[in-house]
């Protein structure tokens, strides 16, 4: 594997896009300890909560408390997601640092999940990113439906390359590339990839694949294999689909974890911790952890 | 994901994905009548690129490959060995009926699969989920054009298998010293010598003999497995007249870069041509490891419908790879496999409901919920 990279940065997502698609809404101080139990993981990037309205996400009600809540371990970043300036303005006022936005890389997806085009999403965000550049807070983007959608089925990849390059000039640090309903393969990954590295650097870029039809990993290597650095994942692979009532969620961390240590790759992840944590969230949510490397070492 | 409220709105419905969004493709050569087949030739087949449309064929629930993205260096076909009825239910603490067996082959025949394992002439005493070999070889259904190999372990194993009417027969070998005396109760080398004589006397008969190496990245006694030790024995098994050797992630502790270091010494000496690879999921890593695998020229690849089978080394541990999620991974990589994906996801339903256990194939879980 003379290609891959040396390190690979993981974005923990497991207490925000993993807990988001819970059906057992947890309690504030069980955010708070799992969110502490991944930061003595060793993770270094852990996206802590979103600031919607708890009208459309009931399990996010608290982003505020769970904000403040947290420690902030030094050299960890706690990422909270927002939709819109409002959100902005109620992140930093609970300390927020560093922010995500949502995009997608479908007219349908972006029609039903945010009641606007890609073009309007575009001007929302603009605004967002003017505030968090006076403000001195980065921003990382998201782009959703890269290797399909549920509303429109096949994306081009030069609509995702389009939209990521747009996420990247407006002044995103870093754009997650997101399989948000986990149809793709990695052919169509590396296709993907293909496209979008043509107009924003590798290393600007992360993937954020679901496990939906357990083509996550494979997924995830053959990014890897292309340059990609940077991998979202959530512990225990928390999280199901709203579009496929009983599939899965995300990529599961301790599985990714697990074959990136067995290629040797640097993460800075303790497993062993990592596991103590999706064990103690499992048993919180009253669920079966998702993750095979979990399964395995767990003694029944 | 962003804003996305639980309800889901409007959305098109799984079975609708997996029908008509096509990127989702199914490769049914087996499951079409010549005159389909005909006009799939015709308006597709051997490009790598397929700009979108769509073929509504009659009658039939097929779809066809609509953008399928070849990796460059991938083998074309890529020929799935069905071990589900073996090495799966073998793990399967619910012992399995023989009639809900043989059912359960006889649906594995009708969905492409050209190999499917059908049982092991071992002892009843050490594996009592196969203690019906000989009914359950009898009693199936032997499809024209698939292949039915069965575990013999030594030579009485094989005469029986020969008198149930076996016509394909696989000798297990390991990579691991201790592997091989706490499972076979001798060493590599009597072990060689036992299979020597089984695979003599299947060639004598005219019966292909498939070789299967264990623990080929790691082993749960002795850890870490150096490739030389797999490659001597894959040798062994090859040079005795083996026409195929299974490399088995015993333990599914393997990762890509211990399957590529592992495959680059044992295709010094055996032909790629007769190698195949039979990982098991218990780390999640058997879909990435495939990838590697095929990445290599590996064309042969061995899995477990519904991912039956766990793991008697790490309790509560998945075992085989899924039938499904591999041929889904095949179907959007452009690789054809002449087996019909839907098939094998009824297939599963009906064992996994005759075992009362959830499936483990992930493409099963996001298609039959839905």
């Amino acid at each position: 594997m003379d290609t891959l990279p040396k390190q690979v940065k993981i974005v923990e997502v497991g207490p925000r896009d993993g807990l988001q698609n819970e059906k057992n809404i947890v309690s504030t101080p069980v955010k708070i300890k799992l969110i502490d139990m991944l930061s003595e993981a060793g993770l270094s990037v852990i996206e802590a909560t979103s600031f919607v309205s708890p009208k459309w996400v009931p399990q996010m009600a608290d982003h505020a408390e769970v904000l403040k809540g947290i420690q902030k371990f030094p050299g960890i970043t706690y990422p909270v997601l927002i939709p819109n300036l409002k959100g902005f303005e109620a992140a930093v006022a609970a300390g927020a640092k560093e922010v995500s936005i949502f995009g997608a890389a479908s007219e349908l997806f972006t029609k039903k999940n945010i009641n606007c085009s890609i073009e309007e999403s575009f001007q929302r965000f603009d605004a967002i990113l003017k505030a968090a550049q006076s403000a001195n807070i980065s921003v990382r983007g998201y782009v959703s439906c890269v290797l399909g959608c549920p509303y429109e089925g096949k994306i081009s990849p030069a609509k995702v390359a389009e939209v990521t390059k747009k996420f990247y000039s407006m002044g995103c640090y870093e754009i997650s590339l997101g399989d948000t309903i986990g149809v793709g393969t990695p052919g169509i990954m590396k296709d993907m990839l293909s496209a979008v590295m043509q107009e924003v650097p590798p290393a600007a870029l992360a993937v954020h694949c679901h496990d939906t039809y357990g083509q996550a990993l494979a997924n995830t290597l053959m990014a890897l294999q292309m340059g990609v650095s940077v991998v979202d994942s959530s512990v225990a692979g928390l999280g199901g689909c709203p579009y496929a009532q009983g599939a899965s969620g995300n990529l599961a961390t301790e599985d990714l974890v697990y074959m990136l240590e067995g290629l040797g790759i640097h993460t800075g992840v303790n497993l062993q911790k990592l596991l103590e944590a999706g064990n103690f969230i499992c048993q919180a949510l009253n669920r079966k952890t998702s993750s095979k490397v979990a399964q395995a070492t767990c003694k029944l | 994901m962003g804003n996305v409220p639980s309800a889901v709105k409007h959305c098109l419905s799984y079975q609708q994905l997996l029908r008509e969004h096509l990127w989702i493709g199914d490769s049914v050569a087996g499951a079409l009548d010549p005159a389909q087949i005909s006009v799939l030739i015709n308006l597709h087949c051997f490009q790598p690129y397929v700009s979108g449309f769509s073929v509504s064929l009659a009658g039939s629930v097929a779809s066809i490959h609509w953008e399928t993205s070849q990796l460059s260096g991938l083998p074309e076909f890529v020929k799935i060995v069905e071990v589900g009825p073996r090495d799966g239910l073998q793990n399967e603490k619910v012992i399995v009926p023989t009639d809900i067996k043989i059912e359960f082959i006889n649906r594995l025949s009708q969905t492409g699969l050209s190999v499917i394992e059908v049982t092991s002439f071992v002892s009843s005493r050490w594996v009592p989920q196969m203690a019906d070999h000989t009914e359950v070889m009898k009693g199936i259904h032997q499809y024209p054009g698939v292949r039915y190999p069965v575990l013999t372990p030594n030579l009485q194993g094989f005469h029986r298998a020969v008198a149930a009417g076996a016509t394909e027969i696989s000798v297990f070998g390991a990579a691991s010293e201790s592997f091989s005396k706490k499972n076979i109760n001798c060493s590599i080398e009597e072990s060689m010598g036992k299979f020597e004589e089984v695979v003599k006397s299947a060639r004598h008969m005219n019966i292909p003999a498939r070789g299967y190496v264990s623990c080929a990245l790691g082993c749960p006694y002795e850890g870490i497995i150096t490739p030389q030790k797999v490659t001597e024995v894959s040798k062994r098994l090859y040079s005795m007249g083996c026409y195929e050797i299974s490399l088995g992630d015993t333990i599914g502790v393997g990762t890509p870069g211990s399957m590529k270091r592992m495959l680059e010494s044992v295709m010094k000496e055996i032909p790629l041509g007769a190698l195949a690879v039979h990982c098991h999921d218990t780390y999640g890593q058997a879909l990435a490891n495939i990838l590697t695998a095929l990445q290599m020229g590996i064309n042969v690849v061995d899995s477990a419908v519904s991912g039956l089978g766990g793991c008697p080394y790490a309790k509560g541990a998945s075992g085989n790879v899924a039938t499904e999620d591999l041929i889904y991974m095949l179907n959007g990589l452009g690789l054809n496999t002449g087996v019909n994906l839907y098939k094998v996801m009824e297939a599963g339903d009906f064992i996994c409901k005759a075992v009362n256990k959830t499936t483990n194939s992930k493409v099963a879980q996001a298609s039959f919920n839905a």
